[in-house]
């Protein structure tokens, strides 16, 4: 019989080692299963001396010192990867070659005696029944460990993904390669050609001194999922003989000292003493389900069911950490704490949030309780009300809650603003005709509203005051995101009034939801990959389109040559001409970027027109201005022969290179361009010495180019995972990073496709302009040099991400365009510059 | 966010929509019209206003003139400030631009007025040809400014890009040629192994050729002589031995790479050139001012 524990904890990251260290200061039999022989992976793969930040600032970790009987909590400090895994070494009482033991001068660095177990990954978890304990835990290697309640806090990261050949198993197979170095005269074989296995075969072979004969095997003949820096960096050391690139070859068995492959020739036996496999990984959803642990929907990005204790739908499993949804250390710390501490006592903790939470509900009337307000919240708004008292917590902490007299403003039209309104009492108006403000259609309690600009990044399409005394709760894009990916509910109840507003909206005054519900109920959203074709030149299909978010490129095809038309922004819809005047198809619409649109049935909206001949006037009248315009560019682009072909592919270019997405990107006209990199210092001295643009790099056309430059994108790609959510649309429209919560983790960097996010420390102050000029000191104007910053920085500064803000807070606006001395540089929002005119323009001096 | 409206938004809404026009044009020529008014204000004046004995600088016309050329001359010397101290507001560098191109022209008219056609062997005549050297290397600056981009964008790709009218990719600039070239030179390092002494050290020679050599007079003309890349490609035949036809296409890539690399630095240093005398002609200039103004004074 093995060993029976109160708890074992899986994982030890922030969050498995809180509640490790609190069980072991309250005596709790326990027990800590790492499945690398080390703690912390995470933070261990981390890059040596990277700092490691306290986040999120703002809360408050349950700590209070190591001594004897103190029963607060664990420590922690933001600090380098090496000291924090040096404390948590000395907690465990580890000796470990590769982290130095911490300073401790005042002898402060407590030994608590944590139980702990590495290499013990977790295979199986089975409840017993009859027992005297509730778990039994199976381990890799075969042992067991048996516990009356288990802390799961294994993180998101997941299990590097297996060969899928006999010999998976085989001891030279490694999904990681800590430095290149350690590997001398070896014959290497890397299976992966995403970027971690490019970067892997690149620095075992491009070093002729380490002797490897490396072979990089390359399913197909493309290298998709790798930046292109990597894939040409590869090709030409496959030129230069340094590696060999397999292409179409595949792993058919590892054998000792070799594996078989099978070519576009037939199979090879290629010799080698280590295979890295770098194909990717699995997340740990379905081992948790093997548990028989719940999640809250299908979506992938959806989290475990858990109660306000933490606990998961399986009685005695607790689930805590960014596995929970919390992706930040503080929050890991204090979960593991409370966990522990409710397993101790019976009770549950105060969450730690209360102090942030009165904050949040501080200007709302009447003052009341923070579990008046989120009782009201829950029960008031219809979207709330699947939520348990936890999730509620978390929301309302991302939100900003208000209260607003009759009359008062909540936003105008032509805001930006992606954020996300519900109303948990009273009722707003909203003006729907720009022209008369008298016009204005009610949305009443317990309903949202900004929905709109929520799914499409845009602009607020109408004006929205209070119509009596309203409290609302603005919820950012993260959180109603987050709220809408984990109930399905919540989801199609968004989709349904989002579908429903934007048809109001588009056809003007006159439609209630009751003449439209027949086509919402039957509107379908279908998503398009960017290039894809959604209405084909000639057909004759009838159904009519919404863009709910991207953008849609209409063209006009003649033989092989086709010319571009416009570009149709989200909130806008096409394919009425067919529908209305029963013609084929008279031009070609496709995505333009990764869009999603509405489809309605052409006959439902003909029978609707039929009912409303108001509608139908409109209707025809939108219709009549797009086929002159149409026509007109017709007309223009017959008479200007050449520059036509020239002006279509200047946009399908600028179309290429995002601007389909894009809100307010810089342009640079190359035929007034003298290559001063005036912009760049200027970007640089703007902001605080780093240069958030690269003028020389990024593509050219016809000569417009595009710098490597924030193309301010309607939905960001940056923001799509920033766990302090320090990403955010502001109050201009610009997509910014606030420096303070940012943690550095470079996400958004990884997830720009249009690579204008650097991660940098913020440099030194420079001398001031005078002393350069006068006295030649520092490093004069724009962004200095790498030497000069890395030899006045301050050495403990952390990387944050950098990036444009279009000069928020700057008079006069992006100092980019201002500071072009040839008018060269622009910035534009490419819904308005894609067009014939904007693109033939005769831009000579 | 809601947020009220502010003047930031209607102020980016304009820029968005403003069309892309170049400093010479700038506002329909705002800054020429200005320039020509005040030129020939200039010109009516000093053929209108009675000035004894003869027109004069020292006449109080004359001085007119000449207060207004110096508050230009240091006015345009400021630019360089100006561009370089990325201060808030609502100020363009376009628009300094424009500005600084037609005053400075509309100076040679209110400078020359200024003499009085009195030239001379002195302090006076020599800020007058310092002005007129400053004046002339800036015309040379428009020229090259308002005609050379154009040239440089309308550049040949990279050896290597399939279709002449597919989008350039920029990254592919300076620093990544380099590095091409130096991927480049590592396989030469390997192809040429098998070659004989003579070929070897050709190669050799071109290797260790700096890129950047030739100097001044090179990178203006664009005309390098002396590059060993070029004498060994003429030396190693293509169709040779297989040895021979590798290394002889790879230095021929070397050659092109080097080539684009050597006219846009020629481009480049024709976009500066001029530059090495406006602005030492400048200092030169205010110094010159200085002594002319000081001892105007100090012999009144």
């Amino acid at each position: 019989m093995s060993d029976l524990y109160e708890v074992a904890i899986i994982g030890s990251g922030p969050a498995g080692m809180s509640a490790a260290g609190q069980a072991a200061k309250r005596g709790m039999s326990h027990i800590l299963l790492e499945k690398t022989d080390h703690l912390s992976d995470t933070i261990y793969k981390y890059q040596k001396g990277k700092h490691v930040m306290a986040t999120p600032s703002d809360l408050q970790l349950r700590a209070g010192g190591y001594e004897e009987g103190v029963l607060k909590g664990m420590e922690f400090e933001e600090g380098t990867r090496e000291r924090i895994l040096g404390i948590w070494n000395t907690h465990c009482g580890i000796e470990a070659a590769d982290i130095p033991v911490p300073d401790d001068p005042n002898n402060e660095i407590q030994t608590f005696d944590i139980n702990y177990k590495l290499n013990a990954e977790v295979t199986k978890v089975e409840q017993v029944d009859g027992d005297d304990a509730r778990f039994t835990i199976t381990l890799k290697d075969g042992g067991t460990v048996r516990a009356n309640a288990i802390i799961l806090a294994i993180g998101t990261q997941g299990n590097p993904n297996k060969l899928r050949c006999p010999g998976a198993d085989h001891p030279m197979i490694t999904s990681q390669l800590d430095d290149p170095e350690d590997h001398i005269d070896k014959n290497v074989i890397v299976v992966g050609t995403g970027d971690a296995g490019i970067e892997n075969a690149m620095g075992l072979a491009t070093d002729p001194a380490l002797g490897n004969t490396v072979t990089i095997l390359n399913r197909g003949t493309d290298f998709a999922k790798a930046k292109i820096p990597n894939s040409t960096g590869l090709k030409n050391a496959d030129e230069a003989g340094e590696l060999r690139i397999a292409y179409r070859t595949s792993p058919v068995e590892v054998r000792d000292g070799e594996m078989v492959v099978e070519g576009a020739e037939g199979q090879e036996v290629i010799p080698c003493e280590m295979i890295i496999a770098r194909i990717g990984s699995q997340p740990p959803r379905k081992f948790i389900e093997s548990m028989g642990i719940e999640f809250t929907s299908e979506d992938r990005s959806a989290f475990p069911i858990l109660s306000d204790e933490f606990e998961s739908t399986v009685k005695g499993i607790f689930v805590i950490g960014a596995l929970a949804g919390y992706p930040l250390i503080k929050h890991c710390m204090n979960q593991g704490y409370d966990v522990i501490e409710y397993l101790a006592t019976g009770e549950a903790v105060e969450p730690a949030d209360q102090p942030l939470l009165e904050q949040v509900f501080e200007g709302l009337p009447g003052n009341e309780s923070v579990s008046h307000w989120l009782h009201v919240y829950q029960e008031n708004v219809e979207l709330f009300q699947g939520l348990s008292i936890l999730q509620m917590r978390e929301l309302m902490l991302d939100s900003t809650c208000r209260a607003y007299a009759p009359g008062d403003k909540i936003f105008e039209r032509g805001d930006p603003g992606s954020s996300l309104f519900a109303i948990a009492q009273g009722s707003v108006a909203v003006e729907v005709n720009p022209s008369d403000p008298s016009i204005t259609v009610p949305i009443g309690q317990g309903s949202i509203f900004g929905e709109v600009g929520l799914v499409s990044g845009r602009r607020r399409g109408a004006t929205i005051r209070a119509a009596e005394d309203v409290v609302l709760v603005e919820l950012s894009r993260k959180a109603a995101l987050k709220l809408i990916g984990s109930s399905p509910e919540a989801s199609e109840a968004v989709k349904r009034i989002s579908i429903e507003r934007q048809m109001l909206q588009m056809f003007g005054s006159g439609l209630t939801p009751d003449d439209i519900k027949p086509l919402v109920d039957s509107a379908q959203t279908e998503e398009f990959p960017s290039g894809k074709v959604v209405i084909q030149q000639g057909d004759d299909d009838k159904d009519i389109f919404i863009v709910r978010f991207g953008s849609m490129e209409v063209s006009l095809e003649d033989g092989d040559k086709s010319t571009f038309l416009s570009l149709i922004p989200a909130g806008s819809f096409f394919g009425e001409m067919a529908v209305i005047d029963g013609s084929k198809r008279t031009s070609t619409v496709k995505a333009a970027v990764k869009s999603e649109v509405i489809r309605l049935p052409g006959q439902m909206f003909l029978d609707l027109l039929d009912k409303k001949p108001q509608l139908r006037e409109r209707a025809l009248q939108i219709m009549e201005e797009r086929k002159a315009s149409n026509e007109d560019l017709e007309d223009r682009t017959r008479d200007a022969g050449d520059s036509v072909a020239n002006y279509t592919s200047s946009a399908e270019f600028l179309i290429k290179q995002g601007m389909g997405e894009a809100t307010d990107a810089l342009l640079i006209d190359e035929r007034l361009c003298v290559g001063c990199d005036n912009c760049e210092k200027a970007c640089a001295d703007s902001h605080d010495g780093l240069s958030r643009l690269d003028r020389e790099a990024g593509k050219s056309f016809a000569n417009l180019h595009v710098p490597i430059s924030c193309r301010h994108c309607e939905i960001p790609h940056c923001m799509a995972d920033c766990p302090p959510n320090a990403i955010q649309r502001r109050s201009n429209g610009e997509v910014s990073i606030d420096a303070e919560t940012c943690i550095g983790c470079g996400n958004c960097a990884t997830f720009c496709p249009y690579e204008v996010i650097k991660m940098e420390k913020a440099p030194p102050e420079k001398p001031s302009l005078f002393d350069w000029l006068v006295f030649g000191s520092g490093p004069g104007p724009g962004e200095a040099s790498y030497a000069w910053r890395s030899e006045n920085a301050d050495p403990g500064a952390a990387k944050k991400a950098v990036k444009c803000d279009m000069c928020a807070g700057i008079d006069g606006g992006p100092a980019c365009v201002r500071a072009c001395p040839t008018g060269a540089a622009i910035r534009v929002s490419p819904d308005k510059f894609i067009n014939f005119a904007k693109l033939t323009e005769d831009v000579e001096n | 966010m809601a947020s009220v409206p502010n003047n930031r938004l209607e102020q980016d809404e304009r820029r968005r929509d403003a069309d892309h026009i170049g400093f010479l044009k700038y506002r329909r020529y705002r800054w020429l019209w200005i320039a020509l008014i005040v030129s020939i204000l200039s010109i009516v004046g000093y053929a209108f206003i009675e000035q004894e004995p003869r027109p004069n600088g020292g006449s109080w016309y004359g001085y007119t003139l000449g207060t207004i050329g110096l508050l230009l001359i240091v006015w345009l010397s400021l630019l360089g400030i100006r561009k370089r101290n990325i201060s808030e507001g609502r100020w363009s560098l376009k628009a300094w631009t424009s500005a600084h191109i037609y005053l400075g022209l509309a100076l040679t008219i209110i400078g020359t007025l200024h003499t009085g056609f009195q030239i001379g062997w002195n302090v006076h005549t020599l800020a007058y040809f310092l002005m007129l050297l400053v004046i002339v290397s800036g015309i040379w600056g428009v020229f090259a400014y308002a005609s050379l981009p154009s040239a440089l964008a309308a550049e040949p790709m990279l050896p290597g890009s399939d279709k002449p009218d597919a989008p350039r990719d920029r990254r592919q600039t300076q620093e990544s040629m380099l590095e091409d070239v130096a991927a480049i030179d590592r396989q030469l390092n390997v192809a040429a192994q098998p070659l004989g002494r003579a070929q070897c050290d050709l190669v050799i020679a071109a290797l260790n050729q700096d890129i950047f050599y030739g100097g001044a007079i090179a990178r203006l003309t664009g005309a390098y002589p002396g590059c060993k890349t070029k004498q060994a490609l003429q030396n190693i035949a293509q169709s040779g031995s297989e040895a021979e036809t590798s290394v002889h296409d790879l230095l021929a890539r070397r050659s092109e790479i080097l080539g684009l690399i050597r006219r846009r630095l020629r481009t480049k240093a024709l976009l500066e050139v001029w530059l090495f005398f406006h602005i030492p002609a400048t200092i030169a200039l205010l110094a010159a001012l200085l002594a002319h103004v000081v001892s105007v004074f100090y012999y009144w």
